[in-house]
C-alpha cells in the first residue's frame, strides 16, 4: 500500500457521505433535561416537515449551553435558568428571551424514604428535614439550570449543604441522567425536573417524594443568538425556529408530547 | 556453472563512474572498543585487481576490518586511502555481503528491485541477476523462506545489482552445504573475471586455496603476513599462519 | 444484574432488526475512527520512523514527550479542539465544530502520539536489523524510512489497531467537539453515554456489546492478514 493509496482512502473516508445535499441547518444549545426527555425527537421532525430546516441539538447543562452560545457555537439557546438567560440577553449575546414552556421540579427518593419527607409539598421544609437527618442527597453540582434552582431552594431553606459536601451532600458534577443513576445507586434523594423523571428508565424503587410547591416551578425560555455578536449565526433559520416554538402551532406540539400518557411540558409562551 | 554464466545473454553490469578507487593503502589502522584494542596498527596495500583473502583466528578483527574499509565504522586511528579517497566517499561504489544475509521481508524479486530502484538503476536487469545466481525460479517467493545457500546467493545478486567496483564478502559460505559453497564461489569468480575487486574473509582454508590471489593474515590485531597465494599456502612466512594452516588453535 | 441478560437479548435484537438509526451510528463511528486512524498513521508513522533512525540532541526528551502524550486525556483533547474550532476560537471561521470532521481532528490528535510512539519501537527494532545493510547500500534517510515502514507493515497494522481501538472507544473528546447531535455526530460511544443518562442501561449496554463486536471484527480481520503475512515470513 503506497502513500498514494493511503491518501486516497483517507480522502474517500473524509468525504464519504459529506456530499449529501446542503440543507438549511441550525444548532440549538440546550439542556439535557429537554433532550433526554425525548421532546426534541418529537418536535423536530414536525418542524422540519414544515420548513425543511434541520435542527441539530447539543444537549449540555444550562451553564455550559450558555457559555457555548456566548462562543457563537449555536444559533438558538433553549434553557431553563431565567436570571442567567436575562444576563445573556443583556450582555448582547441574545436578541430577546421569550418564555416557552414550563414543567416542575420534583424530589425523588427511595421507597424507604429515610428522611421521611414523602408527601410533603413544602420544598424548603423537605430540604431542611433531609439536611437535619443527614440523609444522602445527590446534587448535579454542574452549574446547570437544575443546579442553580436547587441552590436557590437550599438558600431559601436556610441550609448550606455545600458545608456537608462529600458527606451526606454529594455533588456529582454530571448531567441529570448521570446524577439520577448515581443517586439511585447510593440511595440518595435527587432533585430533578419532572420530564426527565417521567422518561427516565432506571427508576428502580424510586418514586417522587416531594412535589407541588409553587417554588419548584421550572420555566424554559428560548433565545435566538444575536448576529451582531455572532455573524456566523443562521439568522433566518434561528428566527424561524424560535418563532415556530412560541406560535400556536409550536405550543400545541409541545403540549402534545406525552410519555406514559403524561404531558411533560406545559406551553406558556405569551400571546397564546 | 561457470559455463552457464558465460551464456547469460543480458548484460549484468552497467557503466561505472569515472576515477579509480584502487589501489588501497591501509596505514597503522587502530580500532578500540572501550578498553579492548581490536586492531593495533594494521598496514597493507591492495592492488587494482584480484581476489584478496583475509584470514586469521577468531577475534582477529577480520569482519571489523571489512566494515572499516567499507566505511561503515570509523577507526580510532590510522588511515585508509582508496586512491586518494576516504572510505565513506566510496561506500556506494562497493558492496558488502554479510555472513548472515539481511533480506527484506519481501519476495526474492522485490529484494533485487529495491536495490535497483534505490540506486536509480533500470529494473530490467533483475531477471538477469536472478538467473545469474540460479534463483529465477524463486523470483516470486518470500525471500526469508529461502534456504541458507539460496539466501546468500540472493544477497550476492543484490550486491552485484549495485555494480560494485569492490566486493567485500564476510564469510559468506560459513555453515553452508558444499554445493552452496561452490555455487557462491562460482558467482564470485564470475565477478572477479569481469574485473570486480574481491576482498574475502574466510575461515575455510580450502576455499582460500581455490579463490585467493593473495592473503592478508591477521593475528593479535596486526598483519602477521601478507603474501601471494602461491607463497602463502606452501610456505607461510609467519609462525601464526603456519600454525593456523596446520590446524592448530591460534590465539 | 438483570440488565446484562436484557442487554444481550437487546443487542442481538438490535443487530438483527437492521435498525437504520443503529446502522447510521455504527457507520459514522467507523468512518470517524478509521479516518482518524489513517491520518494519525500518516502523521505518526514518519514521525516515529524519524525518531527511530535518528540520532540527534534531545532525542530522549522527544521520546519521553511522545510516550507521555500516549496518555492524553480525551476530555482535555476535546476541550483544546473545542477552543480552537469554536466560532470564537482561532479556527472558528472553518465552521467545523459539531461536525464529523471535528471529531476526526480530536481523535487524530488523541491517537497520533500512540501511533508515533509504538511505531517508533517497532521501527527501531527493525532498523537494528537492517541498518548496517542499508548503510552499505548508501540509502538516503527517506529511502530508509520508506523501506522500514514497508517491511514493518504488518507489525504497524497492530500499531494502527491500537490507535483505532482508542479512537473508537473514547467518548470524552467526541462528545465535546461533536455535540452528540442525532443523525449528525452521534457515534457509538456518545449514544451509549446518552442512553446511560436516560437511565436506559440495558440499551446502553446493548450498544456497548455491538461496539465490542465491531472491535472484535476489526481485530479479527487484521489478525488474519497478519497470519497470512507470517506464513510468508513477511511479518
Amino acid at each position: 500500500m503506497s502513500g498514494r493509496h493511503v491518501a486516497a482512502i483517507v480522502a474517500a473516508l473524509l468525504f464519504a457521505g459529506g456530499a449529501a445535499a446542503q440543507e438549511q441547518s441550525i444548532i440549538v444549545q440546550s439542556t439535557t433535561s429537554t433532550a433526554n426527555s425525548g421532546l426534541y425527537d418529537y418536535l423536530l421532525p414536525i418542524f422540519k416537515d414544515k420548513t425543511g430546516i434541520q435542527v441539530n441539538v447539543v444537549a449540555v447543562g444550562t451553564g455550559q449551553a450558555i457559555k457555548n452560545a456566548e462562543n457563537c457555537d449555536g444559533d438558538v439557546l433553549l434553557v431553563h435558568a431565567k436570571p442567567a438567560e436575562e444576563k445573556f440577553v443583556a450582555a448582547g449575546f441574545g436578541t430577546e428571551r421569550t418564555d416557552l414552556m414550563y414543567n416542575d421540579f420534583v424530589i425523588v427518593g427511595p421507597a424507604s424514604d429515610p428522611a421521611g419527607v414523602g408527601g410533603m409539598d413544602d420544598v424548603q421544609g423537605a430540604l431542611a428535614t433531609i439536611a437535619d437527618k443527614g440523609a444522602l442527597f445527590a446534587s448535579r453540582g454542574d452549574d446547570s439550570g437544575t443546579h442553580k434552582k436547587e441552590m436557590a431552594l437550599w438558600a431559601d431553606s436556610g441550609v448550606d449543604p455545600t458545608a456537608a459536601s462529600g458527606q451526606w451532600y454529594r455533588e456529582t458534577g454530571s448531567g441529570m441522567g448521570a446524577t439520577l443513576n448515581a443517586g439511585i445507586g447510593m440511595g440518595a434523594y435527587v432533585m430533578t425536573d419532572r420530564a426527565t423523571w417521567i422518561s427516565f428508565a432506571n427508576k428502580q424503587d424510586y418514586a417522587i417524594q416531594v412535589q407541588g410547591d409553587a417554588d419548584m416551578f421550572n420555566q424554559y425560555g428560548v433565545i435566538p443568538v444575536n448576529p451582531e455578536k455572532c455573524p456566523s449565526v443562521n439568522v433566518e433559520a434561528a428566527r424561524a425556529f424560535a418563532d415556530w416554538l412560541v406560535s400556536a402551532e409550536g405550543q400545541a406540539a409541545i403540549a402534545g408530547y406525552k410519555v406514559a400518557d403524561q404531558q411533560l411540558f406545559f406551553p406558556n409562551a405569551p400571546g397564546n | 556453472m561457470r559455463d552457464t554464466l558465460a551464456m547469460t545473454s543480458v548484460p549484468i553490469t552497467a557503466p561505472r563512474p569515472a576515477g579509480p578507487i584502487l589501489p588501497l593503502a591501509v596505514r597503522d589502522l587502530v580500532l578500540r572498543f572501550g578498553g579492548t584494542t581490536v586492531l593495533d596498527g594494521v598496514s597493507f596495500d591492495l592492488g587494482p585487481a584480484g581476489c584478496t583473502m583475509i584470514m586469521g583466528p577468531n577475534g582477529a578483527g577480520k569482519s571489523l576490518l571489512l566494515k572499516l574499509l567499507h566505511g561503515l565504522i570509523h577507526p580510532t586511528g590510522g588511515g585508509i586511502d582508496w586512491a586518494g579517497r576516504a572510505p565513506a566517499e566510496v561506500t556506494a561504489r562497493q558492496a558488502l555481503v554479510f555472513q548472515k544475509p539481511v533480506l527484506l521481508r519481501r519476495s526474492v524479486a522485490a529484494n533485487i528491485d529495491f536495490v535497483l530502484k534505490a540506486r536509480g538503476k533500470t529494473g530490467d536487469r533483475r531477471d538477469a541477476l536472478l538467473d545469474h545466481v540460479g534463483l529465477a525460479h524463486k523470483a516470486g517467493q518470500p525471500a526469508r523462506l529461502l534456504s541458507g545457500g539460496e539466501a546468500q546467493r540472493l544477497a550476492l545478486a543484490r550486491a552485484l545489482a549495485t555494480d560494485p567496483e569492490v566486493l567485500f564478502l564476510d564469510e559468506p559460505t560459513a555453515s553452508l552445504d558444499p554445493a552452496s559453497v561452490l555455487a557462491i564461489e562460482a558467482i564470485v569468480s564470475a565477478a572477479l573475471a569481469r574485473g570486480t575487486r574481491i576482498v574475502f574473509v574466510t575461515h575455510d582454508i580450502g576455499q582460500a586455496r581455490r579463490m585467493a590471489d593473495d592473503v592478508v593474515f591477521l593475528h593479535r590485531g596486526r598483519v602477521a603476513e601478507h603474501s601471494p597465494a602461491d607463497l602463502f599456502f606452501p610456505e607461510p612466512q609467519s609462525a601464526a599462519a603456519r600454525d593456523y594452516l596446520n590446524g592448530r588453535i591460534v590465539v | 444484574m438483570q440488565s446484562l441478560g436484557d442487554a444481550f437479548g437487546l443487542a442481538v435484537a438490535l443487530v438483527f432488526s437492521g435498525d437504520a438509526d443503529l446502522l447510521e451510528i455504527v457507520v459514522l463511528s467507523l468512518r470517524v475512527s478509521l479516518t482518524a486512524t489513517a491520518i494519525a498513521c500518516l502523521i505518526g508513522l514518519p514521525l516515529g520512523a524519524l525518531v527511530a533512525i535518528g540520532r540527534f540532541p534531545g532525542r530522549n526528551a522527544v521520546l519521553i514527550v511522545m510516550n507521555a502524550l500516549m496518555g492524553l486525556p480525551p476530555v482535555v483533547v476535546g476541550l483544546l479542539v473545542y477552543l480552537h474550532l469554536s466560532r470564537s476560537g482561532p479556527l472558528g471561521f472553518l465552521g467545523l465544530l459539531y461536525t464529523p470532521m471535528a471529531m476526526i481532528i480530536a481523535q487524530t490528535i488523541l491517537i497520533a502520539p500512540i501511533v508515533a510512539a509504538l511505531s517508533r519501537q517497532v521501527l527501531e527494532d527493525l532498523h537494528a536489523e537492517y541498518s548496517e545493510q542499508f548503510r552499505s547500500l548508501c540509502l538516503t534517510r527517506v529511502q530508509t524510512v520508506q523501506a522500514l515502514i514497508w517491511d514493518a507493515r504488518y507489525s504497524l497494522l497492530t500499531v494502527g489497531l491500537a490507535g483505532f481501538g482508542r479512537a473508537v472507544a473514547e467518548v470524552g473528546a467526541v462528545i465535546i467537539v461533536g455535540g452528540n447531535i442525532d443523525h449528525l455526530t452521534r457515534v457509538m460511544t456518545t449514544a451509549i453515554a446518552l442512553e446511560t443518562s436516560k437511565g436506559d442501561l440495558a440499551l446502553a449496554l446493548a450498544l456497548g456489546l455491538v461496539l465490542l463486536v465491531i472491535a472484535l471484527g476489526v481485530n479479527a480481520a487484521v489478525q488474519s492478514v497478519r497470519m497470512t503475512a507470517a506464513r510468508q515470513a513477511y511479518a
